[in-house]
């Protein structure tokens, strides 16, 4: 069978500023087996009909033996629900709505605004004076950090601390062929364990004891049906500290980019405010954070004409899909007021993006409030340098001139 | 130019969903001739799912269901129309809707030799191309005097919804429901979360039993019980009594029980408004106005006609993915979509005419699960669950005919629908194969009896009636009118 070397050029670090290109390939390509063994899919309609076909597994144990991996053997380890299929998901998915969203909790993220904004105004008031910022570092990753800490109830202080473990477990997901992932899936179920232990024990000192947190509603729901079990919270609540700041900051750094890039669309921005709701959108489809998902399927699926045995790993390129001009109308063009834009940023399905309302309103209001800031800013350096990560992929620092 | 589609007069009679969309559709496609609406309601169009759900739950009151009009509002004579959907930035400003509404007044006959509608206030409106979107009302109880009982209610139309909820409001003593189809169970299920003791009569084996089947009509009689509904199925109420002042006080049921009840809602499904055609020379019956995929009307001797279009509840369409056997649905999304259909074709010179081709979907709220259908559970001779379980209410159930998918229904796990519905338009195998992530191995690769009952044994019409010639036993004959 014929292999190709795509997912190899996408993965390698001299193609992350663009790999846009490599998507078209893919995309005109088909679906192909990759040297790793996986399949890549990189066209629209293909990765919407996969995310809904229930033959394909978020669960890795699922794999075949030479795909498995070291966490698939780990029998101890609570998984979190992004890593697991219904009916188990669901239930853990809906005991962590509870205190999140509705039905239980319809106005949290709306009730954070007021919040989110003072959090803005701190940051921003902190370029005062200076010539010279990191979007990274001064705005984009303390911004949705500290929100993540304030809704799950995590002392901002410990940053240093879950930074550390947050960059492990995101490593040990990262799609890298032709490396063995060993080393690095060991360090990942380290890093969780320890985590999932810091986090369950913050929960632990508020049982009885309930602030407004995530963490205390989970351990102080007076429903039974509400209970989370120990490793359970720990898993959930891993998760949610984890997303909620790895993503959030490439959404918030691509934009500042992608709109020094776009003046003609900064200075529309700026005149037509509304049209920010629209323009975070369009930011998901055009640089969207997550670029790759990884499923498994437990049967042989055909998928555009290709049968994608049953065990082997199928990688879902979003950010290639949300390019698609089988889809998208001028797909390499941003357009800020771009209509029909059912990008696929959070992806679709079932383990359709949890926190995307927060995001939405965190990258609203944060590049809202930085707009004023950047009509007369110039990027110091373009291509920023990026992340290593292909599957989260963002600049690590974006230095801009004030 | 008399040859350009996009100019002359169109009349659409029937003033509610598919006669709304088709409207702006005809407007949207560039129709600049003259566009009549009449509708023999007072009322804009509005919205009917509600009316069984949040206006019977008190949420919403039966007048705010209005639907938004993609252009403007029409010029109405009594309530104001809520007004449309905020602009999007970005979005060109459109001009408002620009139609003559008709409301409040009946369409009595069809002239098609003169090409002219007859208007119950003795107008009558020429028309070059006519939409026929009548829709269905609810079927009353049959005995005259029984049904005149104060407290005996149907449930139709926005007025029928406002007398119910303030009946409902009221706190009556007990419900008795006549028909547990869809719209039976949700006005049940609404008595319910109201607190209200409330008896469902149905004639068929269990609830739903005909829309979906024996497997999940299981399902369904269990959400009833659940819900502390007095459920009686296998028998039919006889009589509906009264006493001296006229006020409904109860019925009999046919197994010799008596329910004392002071509110009753007739739910015995849903009647065509043909009758007006009854001259017109249409093939328009109980099952509704016979049409070609292309929404054209057939006369009674089978011909199509070619300037009188069809579309939504009244209509009755051939669908090839269900053999090509006419099919009558009442279906919101159907109504959209073949209003579309309709309304495009009636502006496009035959070689760009579109079919309606649209797999039937739809949707119902009862009991606090959501449930959802995509192709034609009764056109099936099995049914596999092929996700979730029975137990844990969350499932979804894949219907086979002869060996193909043709329907799936999902019970809270309606974002599985996507993937069941290309498997119907793809005519896959049935059944589906295993492989779910959350099938059970013992339970998917049982495919069961479908068990889809005959209509005839039911006490509610069916929403979906194949009315052709039928796969198995249900064979319906159906005879134009007069
Ligand atoms: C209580 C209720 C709940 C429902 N819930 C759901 C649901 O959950 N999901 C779903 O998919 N569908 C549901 N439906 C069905 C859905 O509302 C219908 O499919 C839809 O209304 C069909 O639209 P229509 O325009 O074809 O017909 P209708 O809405 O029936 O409109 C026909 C209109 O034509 C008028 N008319 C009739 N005869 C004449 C005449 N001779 N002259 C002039 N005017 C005339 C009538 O007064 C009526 O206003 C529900 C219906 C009801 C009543
Ligand atoms: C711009 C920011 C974000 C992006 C682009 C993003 C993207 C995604 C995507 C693509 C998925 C699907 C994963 C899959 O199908 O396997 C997902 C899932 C998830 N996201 Fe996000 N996310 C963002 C922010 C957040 C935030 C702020 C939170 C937490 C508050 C969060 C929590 C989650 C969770 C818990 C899941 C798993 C859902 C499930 O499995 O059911 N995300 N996200």
């Amino acid at each position: 069978m014929a292999v190709d070397t795509l997912l190899e050029r996408i993965t390698d670090q001299a193609n992350r500023p663009d790999p846009y290109p490599l998507y078209a390939e893919l995309r005109e390509a088909g679906v192909a087996r990759q040297t790793d063994g996986s399949y890549l899919v990189g066209t629209y309609y293909d990765i919407v009909s996969l995310f809904h076909d229930p033959r394909l597994s978020s669960d890795r144990r699922n794999r075949a033996a030479p795909y498995r991996g070291l966490e698939a053997e780990e029998p101890e380890q609570m998984l979190p629900f992004i890593r697991l299929d219904d009916p188990e998901h669901h239930r853990l998915r809906s005991l962590a709505t509870r205190p999140f969203g509705p039905p239980h909790s319809p106005d949290r993220i709306d009730s954070m605004r007021g919040e989110i904004a003072a959090i803005t105004e701190e940051l921003l008031a902190s370029f005062h004076g200076r010539t010279r910022i990191d979007i990274v570092d001064d705005f984009a990753y303390p911004l949705p950090v500290t929100v993540i800490c304030r809704l799950l109830g995590v002392p901002r202080e410990d940053e240093p601390v879950f930074r550390e473990w947050s960059g492990a477990i995101i490593d040990s997901v990262d799609i890298r062929p032709g490396e063995d992932p060993t080393e690095r899936q060991r360090a990942g179920i380290q890093a969780r364990a320890q985590m999932g232990r810091y986090l369950a024990d913050l929960a632990d000192q508020r049982r009885g004891r309930p602030g407004d947190d995530m963490l205390s509603a989970f351990v102080n729901d007076p429903d039974p049906a509400g209970a989370l079990t120990h490793e359970e919270l720990a898993a959930t609540a891993v998760l949610l500290l984890v997303a909620g700041h790895e993503t959030t900051v490439n959404l918030i750094t691509n934009g500042v980019l992608t709109l020094l890039r776009h003046r003609d669309q900064l200075d529309r921005l700026r005149r037509e405010p509304d049209l920010m709701p629209g323009a975070v959108e369009e930011l998901l489809r055009y640089e969207p954070p997550v670029h790759m998902l990884q499923r498994t399927p437990l049967a042989h699926v055909d998928v555009a004409g290709t049968t994608i045995p049953k065990g082997v790993p199928v990688v879902l390129v979003l950010a290639s899909g949300s390019r698609d001009p089988k889809r998208f109308r001028d797909p390499d063009r941003f357009d800020p007021a771009r209509q029909d834009n059912r990008h696929l940023g959070f992806g679709s399905g079932i383990h359709i993006c949890y926190g995307a309302p927060l995001a939405r309103v965190e990258a609203q209001i944060a590049l809202s409030a930085l707009l004023p800031h950047l009509s007369t800013a110039t990027l110091a350096e373009d291509p920023p340098p990026y992340r290593h990560s292909a599957v989260l992929r963002g600049p690590r620092h974006l230095p801009i001139e004030l | 130019m008399p040859g350009d589609l996009r100019d002359g007069r169109i009349v659409i009679v029937g003033a509610s969903l598919a006669g709304l969309r088709a409207a702006e559709t005809l407007r949207e496609k560039g129709f600049t001739g003259s566009l009549t609406v009449v509708g023999e309601e007072p009322h804009p169009p509005y919205d009917r799912p509600p009316l069984s759900k949040q206006v019977l739950l008190g949420m919403a009151a039966a007048d705010t269901t209005g639907l938004p009009m993609r252009p403007g509002p029409p010029m109405s004579p009594d309530l104001p129309m809520r007004p449309g959907p905020p602009m999007r930035p970005g979005l060109p400003t459109r001009q408002p809707l620009d139609a003559d509404w008709r409301l409040g007044v009946r369409a009595t006959g069809l002239d098609l030799d003169g090409k002219r509608i007859l208007l119950a206030d003795g107008d009558s409106l020429p028309y070059d191309r006519l939409l026929i979107a009548t829709g269905t009302r609810a079927r009353p109880w049959p005995r005259p005097e029984q049904a005149a009982l104060e407290g005996v209610l149907t449930l139709r139309t926005r007025d029928d919804a406002a007398r119910l909820a303030d009946r409902l409001a009221a706190g009556p003593r007990r419900v008795l429901v006549i028909g547990a189809g869809f719209t039976g169970s949700e006005i049940a299920s609404a008595c319910r979360e109201r607190g209200l003791p409330v008896t469902v009569a149905e004639r068929g084996t269990a609830p739903l039993v005909g829309a979906l089947g024996g497997t999940l009509a299981k399902l369904a009689t269990g959400l009833h019980r659940a819900h502390g509904v007095d459920l009686r199925c296998g028998v039919t109420v006889t009589d509906l009594r009264g006493d001296d002042s006229g006020r409904f006080t109860g019925a009999d049921l046919s197994d010799g029980d008596r329910i004392d009840a002071d509110l009753c809602v007739v739910a015995l499904g849903a009647v065509r408004n043909v009758e007006w055609l009854a001259d017109s020379g249409l093939a328009a019956g109980t099952h509704g106005v016979a049409c070609d995929a292309g929404c054209r009307a057939f006369d009674m001797y089978g011909i199509v006609t070619d300037d009188v279009f069809v579309a939504g509840d009244v209509s009755r369409f051939p669908h090839p993915l269900f053999d090509y056997q006419m099919l009558s649905l009442e279906h919101w999304g159907n109504a959209v979509e073949q209003a579309e259909v309709a309304a495009h074709n009636m502006v496009t010179p035959e070689p760009r005419r579109r079919p309606h081709l649209a797999v039937p979907v739809f949707w119902s709220n009862q009991f606090g699960v959501n449930i959802k259908s995509v192709g034609v559970p009764t056109f099936s001779d099995q049914v596999v669950i092929a996700q979730g379980s029975l137990r844990d209410r969350r499932l979804v159930a894949v219907y086979g005919y002869r060996g193909r998918i043709t329907a799936a229904v999902t019970v809270n796990m309606a974002k599985w629908l996507e993937h069941y519905q290309r498997l119907i338009e793809t005519a896959a195998p049935f059944p589906p194969g295993p492989g779910a992530a959350d099938g059970h191995p013992l339970v998917t690769e049982f495919p069961l009896p479908s068990d889809v009952p005959d209509p005839k044994g039911l006490s509610h019409g069916p929403t979906v009636a194949l009315t052709g010639h039928l796969p198995d036993r249900r064979l319906t004959v159906v005879r134009p009118a007069g």
